[in-house]
């Protein structure tokens, strides 16, 4: 792996991450790499910091020690103007969607798009709304409300939201979570085709094992903290380790 | 020297109030330093003060001709029937109809801002506008507490003139009083150091309705169950607030 790393290019470096809350050791001293163009999935059981470890890379939470690097960048010494750019690259897919309730599915859509770009013709921000619609497939949808959306959809609809702003990394929170067995098909295979059609990154949080199996090229196994291993599906799968084996039967 | 252990519910007050004033600094540091959310801050003024409209107006009314029916006896019976609109006027500019409307106002507006707020806090909404580029207290709080602060004393002075002519209603139930006889009445009796301080006051009940609300939602917890009490204690606190401000305020107005 090591091997690897110097030959191809790291979009996020993680090292010694530690964050607590109160007495609770989330991440401890933990340390990842993203090669460009990957699918890295983080599994680990609920409670175990996953969510928080991607909440730290885009800087909504704020680690006690450690560095991240995004981009070269270290974005805990970022401030708010140079933290913004480099969101620009990188998309966030929340757990639960969080899709703006008040506002219309083309509204979401063009929220991002008018905090980050101001010089955009009201044709150009159409278009672009239509592209990430179709990508996901729901064109139909554009001028409904969320409430008015499946589960599946709003995933979709908060996938397109993501995707709208072309970001070279995109990091999932537990994205299939909630949704039935074929839905959830629907957006593996979903996230596979925007990985491949736009060359993206991605770091996904998850214990759906169907999920890690289809999407991942490396898989970490975070436990107590740490990083308790590492490597791809087929070998973590038979790894005689009591911990590991629980996740995959 | 040991300093002895605070209870847990004032050390629970005292933290709390210690947030709410950093929450409220920082409102006045955020504000003041671009960007500028205009058109949210225009939007939050239609829904806070257009839609508050009609309950706020409703309520003045009926308060306005109950207060006259309620005064009408009393004033019959010491032969002063005459000073009923001045009385009415007196006591609706300078205390009533503030304080009401802006209790109207904390139960309409701080508990939707509470609620508002604390659904989107844990949906990670807020978070989600953290991520796309939007300082999210400003977007949210900055517009909302600005809306709060300049439509609250225009719904107080509208709120006024209906009451006064609910009075005028109730006074030409027991008597036939001309429109223009009642308002000059009342205005021979009613002077600029009546009307402006309980105009200003307004403003601060309306960042009192605003900052609570927000604050309550902005650090809502516990899911579904969070947002409730968030919307409930927003409510309370600001209702609170409201006559301790009031209070203040007619202490502040005695000196002038």
């Amino acid at each position: 792996m090591k091997e690897l790393s110097k030959k191809r290019k790291v979009d996020i470096v993680i090292e010694n991450l530690c964050i607590a809350f109160g007495d609770n050791v989330v991440l401890d001293h933990f340390n990842l790499e993203l090669f460009r163009g990957e699918s890295l999935v983080v599994m680990g059981r609920s409670g175990s910091g996953k969510s928080v470890l991607i909440k730290c890379i885009i800087g909504l939470l704020r680690p006690d020690r450690g560095k991240i690097h995004v981009f070269g960048k270290n974005v805990l010494s970022l401030n708010t103007s140079a933290l913004d750019a480099i969101r620009m690259k990188v998309g966030f897919l929340f757990q639960s969607n969080a899709l703006y309730d008040s506002m219309t599915v083309r509204d979401n859509l063009e929220f991002p798009l008018r905090r980050r770009t101001f010089r955009l013709s009201q044709t150009e921000v159409n278009d672009m709304v239509m592209e990430a619609l179709h990508n996901v497939g729901l064109e139909h949808t554009v001028d409904m409300m969320p409430s008015e959306l499946s589960g599946g959809m709003r995933k979709r609809i908060a996938l397109a939201r993501t995707l709208i702003l072309k970001p070279e990394i995109i990091l999932y929170d537990e994205p299939t979570t909630g949704l039935d067995a074929v839905t959830s098909l629907e957006i593996i295979s979903l996230m596979k085709k925007i990985q491949e059609k736009y060359k993206t990154s991605s770091i996904i949080i998850t214990h759906d094992m169907k999920c890690v199996q289809l999407a991942a090229h490396r898989v970490i196994m975070l436990i107590n903290g740490r990083c308790y291993a590492e490597g791809v599906y087929d070998t973590l799968s038979q790894n005689q380790d009591e911990n590991i084996r629980q996740f995959f039967q | 020297m040991r300093i002895p252990k605070l209870p847990e519910s004032t050390h629970l007050f005292l933290h709390d109030a210690g947030e709410m004033s950093r929450f409220a600094a920082r409102f006045f540091w955020e504000g003041l330093r671009p960007r500028y959310e205009v058109r949210e801050f225009f939007h939050q003024c239609f829904i806070i003060g257009y839609r508050s409209m009609p309950l706020a107006g409703l309520t003045a009314f009926i308060m306005g001709l109950v207060l006259t029916m309620q005064l009408h006896p009393t004033m019959v019976y010491y032969g002063v029937e005459a000073q009923i609109p001045a009385m009415v006027g007196i006591a609706i500019v300078r205390e009533i109809g503030p304080i009401m409307t802006a209790l109207i106002f904390a139960g309409k507006i701080g508990s939707s801002i509470g609620a508002e707020l604390g659904s989107m806090k844990v949906t990670e909404q807020i978070d989600a506008m953290e991520v796309s580029g939007t300082n999210p207290f400003k977007y949210l709080v900055v517009t909302r507490t600005l809306a709060c602060m300049l439509m609250l004393p225009v719904l107080v002075v509208i709120s006024d003139g209906i009451s006064l002519y609910g009075s005028y209603l109730g006074v030409n139930l027991y008597e036939k009083m001309s429109f223009d006889l009642f308002f000059k009445n009342i205005f021979d009796y009613l002077f600029f150091i009546d009307v402006t301080p309980a105009v200003v006051k307004t403003f601060f009940f309306g960042f009192a309705v605003g900052i609570i609300g927000c604050y309550k939602g902005y650090y809502s917890r516990k899911g579904t169950e969070g947002v409730g009490r968030s919307a409930n204690s927003a409510v309370v606190v600001s209702s609170v607030m409201i006559f301790i401000l009031d209070l203040i305020a007619v202490q502040i107005t005695d000196l002038l």
